[in-house]
């Protein structure tokens, strides 16, 4: 197993919910540049630094969603070492899976979900199984899925390949154990920016707390005067939830645009409130677009 | 010692360092990182082994077999103790369930096996590979479930916890305004930064703790009845104390698994909780569910008032008591409180700051706010029309010193109450629904006897040592500004010492009542020292002026130093006539939110306590102690919620990532007001502790400027978004 | 209760008993059995704490946390929590403040890190130290090594123009203000709640400072 910031691997680690038998340390691979791209976008090695990333002057001017995701993420102490690529691989901060006490099939394949009819008020709401209702915890990732990033890595064979982001996280279905699609071995080597697309960018996380908190909702968006633009959801799901479709009824307003997203929403009785928190983050957006 | 009268005017009513705002005497330690707490004490006994402790896996049940023999052969294993192989342990001073030893398994978490090796991560590696297999038994885990069949709990002198004043229910039937309302209150958990951490080392049969405790005494003779030994032979340490706020007040397993660990390694073993261990396997503060029902004239006064509260605890063992404040803080001839205790088979309930009170002014100061509102009346007026003469709920008891309508006009004042929208939910700022809030707080002022030893050096310096604690509190300051005002030196020639069990016993910190007693029984030992010296150098030591490091006699003046060495050691204690007075502090908490009209997130602007707390013995210190209370009292109003599991039985959130606590984000700059009282009831020193005060009423507050802000009362805490946002304006008329 | 099927909860524990409670699936637990586990051994590191040179032969697991305070015994560093949840930890690793808890001492090789004994010591206080002893900008103690240190690197982290959460517009500098303190800050918790007279202690520092 791969280690770079190790800010949520070694916390699994002590726990031993991750076992590895070998750690490979690639802190010193050099993967940390940002660096433009041929096609007008960036490239943002996989060892970059949340802080770094965040503070990087282009991506603060043409992808501030990006920059404001990351700084509503974790501590300032955390984003200095947690990296990009760690960043994409944390793991659900489910309370069932980070007891060892309690079955989870995320853990332990086949042990059953304690969550289903546990504790979930900070589960998902939508794309889960009846084996998994974990979301997927982080915030950068969210801000990647409305900038349509894409993740390079580079297999144990060598050979490289690139995942768009909106593949990357999977949704648990019978294999919640798997958190995304990279193959055994498989090394993240950077992630890529598109062109910037202009447009207001702005991400807002609502926690119970002001700050140092997992997201109950958050809201990835960027719009255009026009009224158009792309909207993807944090805390909702096993992956950052995104919904290309809805996006055209932006100019309809929020209630619009979250009847279509959370058509198919699961939610438990804990934890409904996240659909009309979505709804009403995301009016609260895009009354500031408006403003 | 004993404080058998009031206080007269005596040397603190010309105080030259009492009273002052004094920075902390250990702060260039603490400031530094050379303040030594419990598990950073390398120096104190060579050849230090590790132990970690392995908690149960189920919440009630037994242990069927426990596989030790991999965990045993693991590297750098040194020694396991198991349950299964120990005696149960015998039960001390609040300990509900025995902290180790045997079968049976009374709640999640509880400790079943220490593993001692040479290194940390060698015992936690170790410890993961103990297999164990359960039988698990059904439990009771629903509060809400048991309440209905729960019975009162036991009051003073064994006495069910029901109390009656006239006739509340007629006059509740026949009151023309009537408010009834049920509030709930969820587990917390106390979340002191330092984990529970000891390190025990054995020489023959004594055995010494370097530990974290709030109340040495108690330590040493709980820790005598743990492991059936001479009180003689148990020594505590504890210098420095990472917070405890109740957490801290009774042995728990980290010094038992230490003390055991040690004894079978051979050695010096160490011990703290993990992080994910300490909220299941240690106590916290239980759940209540709490009904009120007031009855009022139009004129606003109480005619009526009902508190009845509920909460559970392991066995059925004492309970979360909120109905406490309320026979003190408002008037009304006919009363009723009582207190229902159900047996749960979640992990221990114990005191966690303001035991009861914190949690049952979020439910009077809330209900209160609804009286007012059902009257139409100002909440602050509503309160000061039921300002009681004497003791409201034993009315042969006198008030020693009260100044809560002083409290609630001051503090109007000052917050610009009179700007406050009457009509909830009128207030915009741009995004933010704005409100303010107040509420009232009561907390006892107690004191419990206690000693101090008190040495003069041959260079002047004074030496106070006394086990008191000091949590955070200050009392390393106070103390010494007590010494040094009483024996007329600087404040920098007095060095104190705490936490020592070899040191004379004080009244430990725990229920508002250390800075009183503790300041009260140095004094008492200075007033022997000072008789002391007066002896040997022939005055009257009762009547010469100790000052700027000299004795000032009639006719003459002496140095200090001509004493000599000397040493004396006294404790205070408290006579009968204090039963006359029910001897309080008082608070009046103002409040003022933001509510994102979208999101239903909450900021807080601005806070304000005004406190009457009789003297302020160093009001740079107490500032603090009554701040952190409403910063706490903030985390139980907005966020904090032990989550339980109703079918394993345990609280989920057992980390400081699942159980939030406030950061930094959440609390703006906070007011704080002492009022200059002083309370010749309370101690010789007229002072009474702030550590409790500032947890009662804040909360209350905030959820009364919520209500305010938004016109959603939510009776169900913590007040998260989740409550009220579907009731926030639609987003059609945003 | 009765059986003996041996159900698993997890790894380490089972379940003889079922329970009527428990809505789950398990599965036996030998299935999962845990390989016997390897002792990974000692390696060598070195890096600079405080300005001085140290080596080190470690245990590969071993924090940086533990490094400084079990086998330095600088135990000004505080463990907390130990998963990077409250900040106690926070040390200065090349002059970029970190949580100890959750970085591998193997990985500081060549590192420089300052602690709290490496800003000041009681006779010589770093300002910050001295500013939080006269705003009483703590109260047990515990967290405030942490908060020290985050908050002399927070200063640094503004006047770099490092983003942050509360920034109107996060192209512009940031500015030493009292909102910006308090959410940098945020990683460090503080049960006591001295948060207010920190956030004075900073301000005052940064008013020196400018």
């Amino acid at each position: 197993m791969f280690l770079a910031g190790g800010t949520n691997l070694l916390d699994l680690m002590k726990l031993e919910i991750e076992t590895p038998t070998h750690l490979v340390d690639v802190q010193d691979l050099k993967l940390d540049a940002i660096e433009e791209t041929t096609e007008g976008g960036l490239r943002i090695g996989a060892l970059a630094t949340n802080t770094a990333v965040a503070a990087d002057a282009r991506i603060r001017r043409d992808y501030s969603v990006l920059t404001r995701a990351i700084v509503a993420g974790a501590s300032g102490q955390l984003r200095n070492k947690a990296t990009t690529a760690g960043n994409l691989l944390q793991r659900t901060r489910c309370p069932y899976f980070y007891d060892t006490n309690m079955p989870c099939n995320k853990r332990k394949p086949g042990s059953g979900c304690a969550a289903l009819g546990g504790y979930s008020r900070q589960l998902a709401v939508i794309g889960s199984s009846d084996q998994c209702i974990a979301t997927y915890p982080g915030d950068m990732a969210v801000a990647l899925r409305v900038l349509d990033a894409a993740v390079e890595t580079v297999k144990a064979d060598g050979t490289a390949r690139t995942i768009p982001i909106a593949e990357f996280h999977r949704l648990p279905g019978t294999q919640p154990q798997r958190d995304n699609s990279l193959e055994r071995g498989e090394l993240i080597t950077a992630v890529t920016l598109p062109r910037p697309i202009g447009g207001r960018h702005f991400y807002h996380k609502v926690r119970d707390r002001a700050s140092y908190a997992f997201a109950l909702v958050s809201v990835a968006a960027v719009l255009q005067k026009d009224g158009s633009g792309r909207v993807a959801f944090g805390g909702v799901a096993h992956k950052p939830w995104r919904v290309e479709a809805a996006e055209a009824a932006l100019p309809l307003g929020a209630p619009a645009v979250a009847a279509q997203v959370f058509a198919d929403a699961q939610p438990t009785e804990d934890n409904k409130f996240k659909i009309s928190l979505a709804e009403r983050t995301l009016a609260s957006v895009i009354a500031q677009a408006r403003s | 010692m004993e404080f058998n009268a009031p206080a007269g005017t005596n040397l603190f009513d010309k105080s030259r360092i009492v009273g002052k705002p004094t920075p902390r005497i250990d702060g260039p330690l603490k400031t530094t990182g050379t303040a030594p707490y419990a598990y950073e004490r390398h120096d104190v006994a060579p050849n230090q082994a590790y132990g970690y402790v392995v908690g149960a896996a189920i919440s009630k049940g037994r242990i069927v077999s426990m596989d030790l023999s991999e965990a045993r052969s693991a590297p750098g294993v040194i020694a396991i103790v198991a349950a299964p192989e120990t005696q149960p342990l015998g039960k001390a001073r609040s300990n509900i369930a025995p902290l180790f030893g045997g079968d049976e398994i009374a709640h999640y978490h509880q400790a079943i096996a220490c593993v001692v090796a040479e290194t940390f991560e060698q015992a936690r590696s170790a410890a993961g590979l103990i297999r164990t297999v359960y039988g698990r038994e059904e439990g009771a885990f629903d509060l809400a479930a048991a309440a209905p069949a729960a019975g009162l709990a036991k009051g003073r002198g064994g006495k069910p916890d029901r109390k009656l004043r006239g006739d509340f229910e007629a006059a509740f039937a026949v009151a023309p305004v009537k408010l009834d309302a049920q509030y709930t209150t969820p587990d917390e958990t106390h979340a002191m930064m330092e984990p529970h951490a000891t390190i025990a080392a054995w020489h023959g049969d004594q055995l010494t703790l370097w530990t974290s405790n709030q109340m040495i005494d108690w330590a040493k003779s709980s820790m005598a009845q743990i492991l059936d030994m001479k009180p003689e032979n148990v020594r505590i340490d504890s210098p420095f104390i990472g917070g405890g706020f109740g957490g801290k007040l009774f042995i728990r397993s980290d010094a038992v698994m230490a003390a055991l660990g040690a004894k079978a390694a051979g050695r010096p073993v160490k011990v703290t909780l993990q992080r994910p261990l300490v909220v299941n396997n240690t106590t916290h503060r239980h759940a209540t569910i709490q009904r009120l029902r007031i009855g009022a004239e139009r004129d606003g006064r109480i005619t009526a008032i009902a508190h009845e509260n509920w909460s559970g605890n392991l066995y059925g063992s004492e309970g979360e008591d909120g109905t406490l404040q309320t026979p003190k803080l408002y008037s009304g001839e006919n009363r009723l409180t009582a207190n229902y205790v159900a047996a749960l088979d979640l992990p221990e309930g114990n005191a966690m700051r303001a035991p009861g009170e914190a949690v049952g002014h979020l439910a009077l100061e809330a209900a209160m706010d609804e009286l007012a509102e059902l009257l139409d009346m100002d909440p602050v007026e509503l309160r000061i029309r039921n300002e009681p003469q004497s003791v409201p709920g034993t009315p042969d008891k006198k008030f020693s010193d009260r100044n809560l309508v002083r409290c609630l006009r001051d503090g109007a004042e000052r917050f610009g109450w009179s700007r406050r929208a009457t009509k909830p939910g009128q207030v915009r700022d741009g995004r933010w629904l704005v409100g303010m809030g107040v509420a009232a707080g009561y907390r006892g002022g107690p004191v419990q006897k206690s000693g101090a030893r008190v040495r003069l050096e041959t260079d002047g310096r004074i030496t106070v040592e006394t086990d008191m604690t000091d949590i955070g509190t200050g009392s390393y300051t106070i103390i010494a500004q007590t010494a040094a005002e009483t024996m007329g030196v600087p404040l920098e020639q007095v060095t104190v010492k705490l936490g020592d069990s070899r040191f004379p016993a004080s009244a430990g910190s725990g229920g508002q009542w250390g800075a009183a007693s503790s300041t009260a029984g140095t004094y008492a030992a200075c007033v022997s020292l000072r008789r002391a010296i007066g002896e040997k150098l022939g005055f009257n030591g009762d009547t010469a002026t100790f000052a700027d490091s000299r004795i000032h006699l009639s006719n003459r003046t002496i140095p200090l130093t001509d004493a000599g060495s000397m040493a004396a050691e006294d404790q205070i204690t408290f006579g009968e006539f204090k039963r006359e007075y029910d001897v309080g502090t008082y608070a009046a908490h103002f409040c003022e939110v933001g509510v994102d009209v979208f999101t239903g997130e909450t900021r807080i602007r601005r806070m304000l306590a005004v406190c009457d707390a009789g003297r302020i013995l160093n009001p740079l210190s107490a500032r603090s102690q009554v701040i952190g209370g409403m910063v706490m009292a903030t985390g139980a109003a907005l966020m904090e919620e032990l989550a339980v599991d109703k079918r394993f039985g345990f609280f989920v959130n057992h980390d400081l990532a699942g159980y939030e606590v406030p950061v930094h984000a959440d609390i703006p700059h906070q007011e704080v007001v002492f009022l200059e009282t002083e309370d010749p009831i309370a101690s010789p020193l007229k002072a009474k502790g702030v550590g409790e005060l500032g947890i009662c009423g804040p909360g209350a507050a905030l959820a009364n400027a919520l209500y305010n802000a938004t016109g959603v009362r939510v009776r169900d805490y913590p007040i998260t978004l989740d409550k009220y946002l579907d009731e926030l304006p639609d987003l059609a008329t945003i | 209760m009765a059986g003996s099927a041996g159900y698993g909860l997890s790894r380490r524990g089972v379940l003889a008993a079922s329970a009527a409670s428990a809505a789950f699936t398990a599965v036996p637990l030998s299935a999962h059995s845990a390989t016997r586990k390897r002792e990974p051994g000692a390696v060598p590191v070195s890096f600079e704490v405080n300005g001085q040179h140290v080596e080190l032969s470690l245990d590969t697991r071993t924090t940086l946390l533990d490094a400084l305070r079990e086998h330095l015994k600088l135990t000004g560093t505080k463990k907390g929590c130990d998963h990077g949840q409250c900040g106690a930890c926070t040390v200065l690793v090349n002059g970029v403040r970190i949580n100890s808890c959750l970085s591998l001492a193997v990985q500081h090789e060549g590192d420089e890190v300052t602690t709290i004994e490496g800003l000041g010591t009681p006779d010589r206080l770093h300002p910050m130290q001295a500013a939080f002893i006269k705003h009483d900008g703590y109260q047990c103690g515990y967290c405030t090594p942490g908060q020290i240190c985050s908050a002399v690197a927070v200063l640094k982290e503004i006047e770099a123009g490092i983003p942050s959460h509360v920034q109107a517009d996060v192209t512009s500098r940031p500015e030493p203000s009292n909102i910006e303190f308090r959410e940098r800050m945020s990683g460090n918790l503080c049960r006591c709640g001295a948060y207010s007279n920190i956030a004075e202690a900073i301000a005052e520092v940064a008013g020196a400072k400018a």
